[in-house]
């Protein structure tokens, strides 16, 4: 799962790495954003968009995208 | 009139919340894992790093037994006061409106605050005068209040706003410099600076905090005369 802050909420992480990243001499870069990142495995994952709802992520303030990597686990 | 302090792994200002609560009655601590409230009154889930903040704050604080009972009593209309850790856990309980975000910032701080209280009266501000300035300390990284606009306009004409930030004194981002919102019933309260380290002006900078206090005494009593 990953998680990120929504679009248009300001997320201080994101604006500190987009300031340090010209001061090591990478130009260019914008809109840098900072989530997160929750692997785990799970037998059924039609579980996986209730745990981002109720746990996970806090839909208010954050949205979230699941990427199944390998049904066989 | 009797309070419960809640007590989670990572709780560390509920020793003063008991010390503040009992300067205007009883006062006991409840540990996370129980489910019975023992008759108290009114609940404060008090300041610290519940469960490590592990997620986001009071993420996983909200699904204690005890903060299921919590919810319950705050249903059935309970008075129920969330200082810093504890305002981030009933919104993350939803019962009360919005977020609490990284510090501006992105740094821990501690510093004495100058509030405004927005509203006199209710069960949490009875105490204070309209527009008076509380000196309360505040001390912590996660403390950016943020709701959508839209639920800022209602809660502002139900009149959720009880505390915001004096001018230049909102360290941490919080949007329209709210510091405390209740629910829209008022019997939900939470606020990011810690009124239970101000009640006493030797230690506390002033004795600030104990309005807070004070008014949820004359609130439980008030509903029982």
């Amino acid at each position: 799962m990953l998680i990120r802050p929504k679009q248009g909420i300001l997320d201080p992480q994101g604006v500190a790495v987009e300031r340090a990243l010209p001061a090591l001499g990478f130009s260019g870069v914008e809109n840098v954003h900072v989530g997160r990142l929750v692997e785990l495995d799970v037998d059924d994952p039609a579980q996986l968009q209730p745990m981002c709802e109720k746990l996970l992520a806090n839909p208010l303030v954050e949205d979230y995208e699941i990427e199944l990597l390998d049904g066989s686990g | 009139m009797r309070f419960g302090v809640l007590q989670f792994p990572g709780s560390c200002d509920e020793v003063d919340a008991l010390h503040a609560a009992r300067r205007v009655g009883d006062a006991e601590l409840i540990w996370h894992g129980e489910r019975d409230l023992r008759g108290a009154d009114a609940i404060i889930v008090p300041g610290g790093f519940s469960y490590g903040d592990y997620l986001r704050a009071g993420a996983i604080a909200r699904f204690a037994p005890a903060m299921e009972s919590v919810i319950d009593f705050a249903r059935e209309g309970g008075l129920v006061l969330g200082i810093c850790n504890g305002f981030q856990v009933l919104c993350e309980a939803r019962l009360l409106p919005g977020a609490l975000l990284p510090n501006v910032n992105l740094r821990f701080t501690s510093r004495q605050v100058e509030l405004e209280v927005l509203y006199s009266g209710g069960s949490f501000t009875a105490a204070c005068a309209l527009g008076e300035r509380l000196s309360i300390p505040a001390k912590h990284a996660w403390g950016r209040y943020y709701a959508e606009p839209r639920t800022l306009e209602a809660m502002d004409r139900s009149g959720q706003l009880l505390l915001r930030y004096a001018p230049g004194e909102n360290f941490n981002g919080s949007v329209n410099d709210i510091a405390g919102v209740c629910n829209e019933r008022g019997n939900v309260f939470g606020l990011m600076p810690h009124p239970e380290h101000a009640v006493d002006e030797l230690v506390g900078g002033s004795a600030d905090g104990l309005k807070i206090f004070e008014s949820m005494r004359l609130a439980v009593e008030g509903a029982r005369a």
